[in-house]
C-alpha cells in the first residue's frame, strides 16, 4: 500500500511559538501541532493527509456537516490555544501546503501583510453581538379571530388582518431600528466592526428572528466598557434579545476591510 | 448596579471562548467569512463558496425535505455558486 502523500495545514501566524500552550491541543485529525519559522515570523501547522485535504477530498468534504464541524472545531482548538498565548492571525479554514518549505515560502512572500494584520489585532480582542427579536407568531386562520370576534359580527376578517399586517410590519420597522440603535452604539466603543450575516435558525436552533449578527474588535482597554454598555442596551425591549460571544480569536479582522467579502 | 453579562476574563488569560465548546454556527460564521485567506498550494476560495449553506442543505434534504423551500423562500441571497477548489503545483 502506498504511503498517503501528506500536506501542511496552517492555522495562524503569530510572531511568537505558541510553546507550552499547544501541549495539550491537537491540530486536525489529532495530529501534533508544530511550528515553522521563518525570520521571527511563527506559523502553526501540522500535517494532514492529502487524501483527506487534496483536492478533490476537500471539495467532497466541506459538504459533509459532520467533517466541517470536526474540522472548524480542531481548527478554532488550536488558533484559540495560540490566540491565547500571544497574538495571532486566523488563516482561513483548510489553507494547505505541500510541504515545509512552501509554507516557509508564504511566511516570507506575505511578510509585510502578516506584519499588517499582527499590527492591527494587538491589544484588542473580539466579541460578537447576536440580536434577536422575539415577534409574536402572525395569525393564520380564521378561527382565531373569529373566536374574538363573536360580539361585532359585522367586523370583516379581511379587514381585521389588514389591520394585523400594519402592526406586525411596524413591528418589524421598530425592532430593525432597535437593532441599528444597538449597532451604532456599540460601535462608538469599537476600534471597528464586521456584520455577518443572519444565522440560519436550523443551524442555530434559535427561534427568535435574529436582527443583527455582529462581531467588534475592541480594545482591551474598553472590554468593560463594552460589556457594560451590551448589558445595558438588552433592556432596550422586552422583545429584544442580545447575545454575547467571545473573547474570539479576531477571525474576523484578519483581513482589512476592503478585501472583506462582500456581505 | 450592573449585572455582568457574563465574568469578565482579562484578554489574554483563558476566557468563555478559551477552551468552552462554541455554538458551531457562531465559529462558521468566523471561520468561512474571516482569517486571513492565503493561497496555499491546496486551498479553498471561501468568497465564492457559502459552506454553511451548502451543508445546511444537505442536512435539510436528509431529515425535512419540506423544509428547505422555507430556508431558501426567507432568506434571498446570492446563487450557490459551488466550492471551488485550486490546486497549484
Amino acid at each position: 500500500m502506498a504511503v498517503p502523500e501528506m500536506g501542511v495545514y496552517v492555522y495562524g501566524v503569530s510572531r511568537a511559538p505558541p510553546g507550552a500552550a499547544m501541549e495539550r491541543v491537537g491540530g486536525v485529525g489529532g495530529a501534533p501541532v508544530q511550528v515553522i519559522e521563518d525570520r521571527g515570523m511563527v506559523a502553526i501547522v501540522s500535517p494532514v493527509s492529502l487524501e483527506e485535504f487534496g483536492e478533490d477530498a476537500l471539495r467532497r468534504n466541506l459538504e459533509d456537516l459532520g467533517w466541517l464541524e470536526s474540522t472548524a472545531r480542531a481548527h478554532h482548538a488550536v488558533v484559540d490555544a495560540a490566540a491565547g498565548h500571544a497574538v495571532t492571525v486566523p488563516l482561513g479554514l483548510a489553507t494547505v501546503y505541500r510541504s515545509e518549505d512552501r509554507v516557509r515560502t508564504a511566511l516570507r512572500d506575505r511578510r509585510e501583510e502578516f506584519t499588517e494584520a499582527l499590527n492591527r489585532i494587538t491589544g484588542r480582542t473580539e466579541w460578537g453581538v447576536k440580536v434577536y427579536a422575539d415577534l409574536a407568531e402572525p395569525v393564520t386562520g380564521p378561527e382565531e379571530g373569529q373566536k374574538e370576534e363573536d360580539a361585532k359580527p359585522g367586523t370583516s376578517y379581511l379587514r381585521r388582518r389588514r389591520v394585523q399586517r400594519q402592526t406586525e410590519e411596524e413591528a418589524r420597522r421598530e425592532v430593525l431600528m432597535t437593532a441599528e440603535r444597538i449597532d451604532d452604539d456599540l460601535c462608538e466603543i469599537a476600534a471597528t466592526r464586521r456584520l455577518h450575516r443572519p444565522q440560519d435558525p436550523q443551524l442555530s436552533g434559535e427561534r427568535g428572528w435574529m436582527i443583527l449578527n455582529a462581531a467588534y474588535l475592541v480594545d482591551d482597554g474598553r472590554t468593560a466598557d463594552f460589556r457594560t454598555a451590551v448589558e445595558r442596551l438588552s433592556g432596550t425591549r422586552p422583545e429584544v434579545r442580545l447575545q454575547l460571544t467571545g473573547p474570539w480569536a479576531p477571525y474576523s479582522f484578519a483581513t482589512e476591510e476592503e478585501s472583506w467579502t462582500d456581505l | 448596579m450592573d449585572r455582568p453579562v457574563r465574568d469578565l476574563p482579562s484578554p489574554r488569560a483563558p476566557g468563555p471562548a478559551r477552551g468552552e465548546r462554541v455554538a458551531l454556527v457562531d465559529l462558521l460564521d468566523r471561520l468561512l467569512a474571516g482569517g486571513v485567506v492565503i493561497t496555499g498550494d491546496i486551498t479553498i476560495s471561501i468568497a465564492d463558496v457559502d459552506l454553511v449553506r451548502i451543508s445546511l442543505r444537505a442536512l435539510i434534504a436528509s431529515i425535512r425535505p419540506e423544509m428547505s423551500r422555507m430556508v431558501e423562500a426567507d432568506r434571498p441571497r446570492e446563487p450557490i455558486q459551488g466550492v471551488v477548489v485550486r490546486e497549484d503545483r
